[in-house]
């Protein structure tokens, strides 16, 4: 076990954990963050999906002790303008059916539009395609996504 | 007072509850539903109601059916709306505990959720609910205002009299509590529906707690000194532990136990990584004495073989032997399909806190009866001592839907092995799940068809496949030792063929099985809809004519096809684009769904370009819930015709993770167009029904493109090779 600080949505949570410990567990058990799911564990399906300084990052596949100082944000602390449109565009359109990959997806596509205002549908294939969603929400992902970037013009 | 004493007064069971305010229990009281009651000192008493109004006028609804996505939540809580005459906004909902009698599934005499079921089993009786509530409230307000009930209308949410009386529920909740529940409650007359079957009308209530990270689910669940558990169990089904050393596994910090259980061996650990880190370094020697050793191809080996003999007859009509005998074109299929595993996204997770005397159970339990009898079953206290709530699914897809309540088992034995006192969630990795079994079965048609004069003159269909039921709490629905599922969509045909014979091998495999969204149409749809219209092709027939032609005795499913192919602007299978159409008809569980896709073949491999799709499920109660069913339906029947297969080697299943048990992505998902077809039957479900058209429909565009009828899925097979 070690000691490390992780700087998780501008607020630094002391977890005790295995260097090994994948940043998904140290975040979900060490921080009690449980927003961020696990659902594959090898960054094939995107439910971990967090930013850190900005850049979508499998929270499964990246050990708590290669993270350092880098700001990481989760669902729970998503506050952008992009973040908020894109929740409120799931939220309208009714995107999520189970809801468990959700998360991941919310933060995938919000990094997205925060590097793309006006992704075109080859865009948004791109970077949404490490998300999997079993239930296939994936029609209502991509019009949610046109949509909070229509709603973020002007 | 305490929490199974029946001897309460109704009234006072509704006030235990904080902020229970008024309580309808009309449903409880119809015939139905007093059938067959448990005897009370087996039942766990929840709050005996369907409804919460609380004083800010929120009205909560209680659902018996489990949200894994497909919308019982919302769906429950628009029947309510509908007949109290609520404003959408301030209705919420959430699950109903565990109680057999309040709240047990109509269709199948226990609390349950499975066959698409929710809202065909509830329409009535959730309608009955507000309509009784709204009546108690308009007597509450006539006594309170002193003018007769009869002058109150109710919109919205707000009770008003011509006098300029008004009120909202939340003022009148008490007193209407004290009304007495009406037995026969008037329903409204669906010319006077406000939210049911109207677009727009109804947003579903769990879509910003799903969008925002707050919504829980089992593998979200915390409590103070709460162990992780991970259990290794056998790589061979049916293998069991001989012996294990967990000298290092208990050395990993954070592992607080270790203990044998029946499934396998069982790591508490801290947290999910030591428990992962714990169970990795177990040394486990399984004995596979009683275990399945054969492979995929040996099974399919036997199945073919089997296929060419007479099976039992499951129906037979004509003379199919007679009529291929009697000239025409003998046209024969055979059609393969692997073992799939459900993978919904969250795996299987549970939890459970066992303080010797009492336990409280809660994950996303699908079938809570069972489950709650086998919980207390290995724990050894009563029923009533054991709180059992179902929460948030992430996904099922049948899954959870587990007819021997083998999750609630493992999660009690390990519970009980650990010993009671702490709080214990029992987590699977992906490749737990995915090598879990419990999978759609493998199973193979032989098809054999006779065109005569342009017309098909005869069918043949030869089944060969596993029980999902045998051996279950299922058994009891098995007719003469035959699994209906095994046949079901595949001995009854919306098609008039004089000569037909449907026949089953059912086979015992040590593979576990389980139903798997749309469960037996997953292979009958196909193989029927592949074949009918490759013998359509031979006859020289156009695929929706030749279809229409045949369905006289069959008007729904003529319905949705002509629907469909209205919509599509269907000219015929080919197009001039280097495109291709196929289509198939399908009805699961009284839902009727037609399909058209359109697609072609490059480089990279099939792509479907679009699907139209044509529902009638009776009366449609929430329309954006039906198409989000038919979109994910559609996607998640195209990921796995062509990318999934759980592979079987020496009775070992290989595919462990997404890598190697290929989903549908974005990229891969079709656009998709629903029409819901109009209509006053009683409503059906739509969770299951928009899968089975699907493969088929990809199946007969493919014939199109020159590519012929997959005879052996997935379509791109060596995901997992
Ligand atoms: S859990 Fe990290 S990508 Fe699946
Ligand atoms: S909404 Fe269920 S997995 Fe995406």
């Amino acid at each position: 076990m070690a000691a490390f600080t992780l700087s998780i949505n501008g607020q630094a949570h002391a977890v005790d954990v295995d260097p090994d410990t994948p940043l998904l567990w140290a975040i979900r058990d060490g921080a009690g963050l449980t927003g961020t799911k696990y659902g594959c564990g090898v960054a094939q399906c995107g439910a971990c999906t967090v930013h850190i300084d900005g850049q979508s990052t499998r929270s499964c596949s990246l050990p708590v002790s290669a993270v350092g100082d880098r700001k990481i944000t989760t669902i729970e602390g998503l506050s952008s303008k992009e973040g908020r449109a894109v929740q409120a565009a799931w939220a309208a359109i009714d995107v999520p059916q189970c809801g468990y990959c959700q998360s991941g997806q919310v933060m995938s596509a919000t990094a997205l539009l925060e590097q793309n205002k006006a992704p075109t549908d080859r865009d948004v294939d791109l970077a949404m395609n490490g998300n999997i969603c079993r239930c296939a929400t994936y029609v209502r992902i991509r019009a949610a996504i046109h949509q909070a970037a229509k709603s973020l013009e002007g | 007072m305490t929490m199974h004493d029946r001897s309460l007064s109704r009234r006072s069971v509704l006030k235990a509850g904080a902020g229970l305010v008024i309580g309808a229990y009309v449903a409880a009281r119809t015939p139905a539903f007093a059938q067959n009651q448990p005897a009370p000192q087996q039942v766990n008493i929840a709050p005996n109601t369907f409804l919460i109004i609380k004083p800010d006028s929120t009205v909560t609804v209680l659902c018996k059916h489990i949200e894994m996505g497909q919308g019982p939540l919302t769906g429950m809580a628009t029947l309510v709306a509908e007949e109290l005459d609520a404003d959408w906004a301030q209705m919420r909902a959430e699950h109903a505990p565990s109680n057999p009698v309040l709240y047990k599934n109509l269709l199948f005499g226990l609390q349950g959720t499975g066959g698409s079921s929710a809202i065909a089993n509830s329409y009535d009786q959730m309608r009955k609910v507000g309509a009784a509530a709204r009546e108690m409230l308009v007597a509450a307000a006539a006594e309170s205002w002193d003018v007769p009930a009869g002058e109150i209308t109710v919109e919205s949410g707000i009770m008003r009299h011509r006098s300029g009386k008004q009120g909202r529920f939340g003022e009148f909740a008490d007193k209407a509590m004290q009304m007495a529940v009406p037995s026969d409650p008037k329903l409204k007359d669906p010319s006077e529906f406000k939210l049911i079957g109207k677009e727009g009308a109804v947003k579903r209530l769990d879509s910003v707690e799903k969008s925002n990270g707050s919504a829980v689910f089992t593998l979200d669940i915390n409590e103070p000194e709460m162990l992780t558990v991970l259990v290794a169990r056998s790589p061979r089904f049916g293998g069991k532990v001989a012996s294990f050393d967990a000298s290092a596994a208990r050395k990993v910090p954070g592992v607080v136990d270790v203990k044998q259980v029946p499934t396998g061996v069982a790591v508490y650990a801290t947290g999910f990584w030591p428990a992962k880190q714990g169970r990795d370094k177990l040394k486990i020697s399984w004995d596979d004495s009683a275990a399945e050793t054969r492979s995929t191809a040996d099974i399919l080996g036997e199945f073919r073989e089997l296929s060419t003999k007479a099976g039992r007859v499951v129906k037979a009509k004509g003379d199919f032997d007679a009529a291929a005998a009697d000239g025409g074109q003998l046209v024969e299929a055979e059609f393969v399909f692997p073992y799939l595993a459900h993978a919904p996204m969250e795996p299987l997770n549970s939890f459970i806190h066992w303080q010797g005397e009492t336990a409280s159970a809660r994950y996303g339990c699908q079938f809570p009866t069972p489950d709650h009898g086998v919980i207390a079953e290995v724990l050894g206290i009563g029923v009533d001592k054991i709180k059992l709530q179902t929460i948030l699914a992430g996904g099922s897809f049948g899954r959870r839907a587990q007819q021997s309540a083998q999750v609630a088992r493992e999660l009690a034995e390990v519970a009980k092995a650990f010993g009671p006192g702490r709080p214990i969630k029992l987590v699977w990795t992906r490749e737990d799940d995915m090598r879990g079994g419990f999978y759609r079965p493998f199973g193979l048609h032989r098809m054999r068809g006779v065109v005569k004069d342009g017309k098909i003159a005869a069918w043949s269909d030869t089944i060969v496949g596993q029980s999902i039921m045998k051996g279950s709490a299922f058994e009891a629905m098995m007719k003469d030792g035959l699994d209906p599922t095994l046949v079901e969509g595949s001995n009854e045909l919306p098609y008039e063929i004089a000569n037909f014979k449907c026949e089953a091998h059912q086979v015992e495999i040590g593979v576990p099985v389980l139903w798997w969204r749309s469960v037996g149409h997953t292979h009958t749809g196909y193989a029927v809809e592949a074949f009918v219209d490759q013998l359509l092709e031979a006859a020289g027939q156009d695929p929706v004519e030749g279809r229409l032609a045949m369905m006289d005795k069959h008007p729904r499913h003529a319905g949705v096809l002509r629907a469909v192919a209205e919509k599509a602007d269907w000219k015929g299978a080919k197009l001039e684009t280097g495109r291709a159409r196929g289509v198939a008809v399908v009805e699961s569980f009284n839902t009727f769904v037609a399909q058209i896709v359109e697609m072609s073949v490059g480089d990279s491999g099939p792509k479907v370009h679009k699907v139209w799709v044509a529902v009638d499920c009776g009366v449609a109660v929430n329309p954006d819930i039906i198409r989000a069913q038919m979109e994910g339906g559609v996607g998640f029947a195209l990921g796995h015709i062509l990318y999934a297969e759980q592979p079987i080697d020496a009775g070992r299943p290989v595919a462990g993770n997404f890598d190697t048990y290929r989903s549908l992505r974005i990229d891969e998902m079709p656009e998709i167009d629903v029409t819901i077809v109009q209509s006053t039957e009683k409503p059906t479900g739509v969770g299951e029904p928009g899968v089975p058209p699907l493969g088929p429909a990809v199946a007969n565009a493919m014939a199109r493109l020159g590519l012929g009828r997959p005879r052996q899925l997935p379509i791109v097979p060596g995901a997992a090779a």
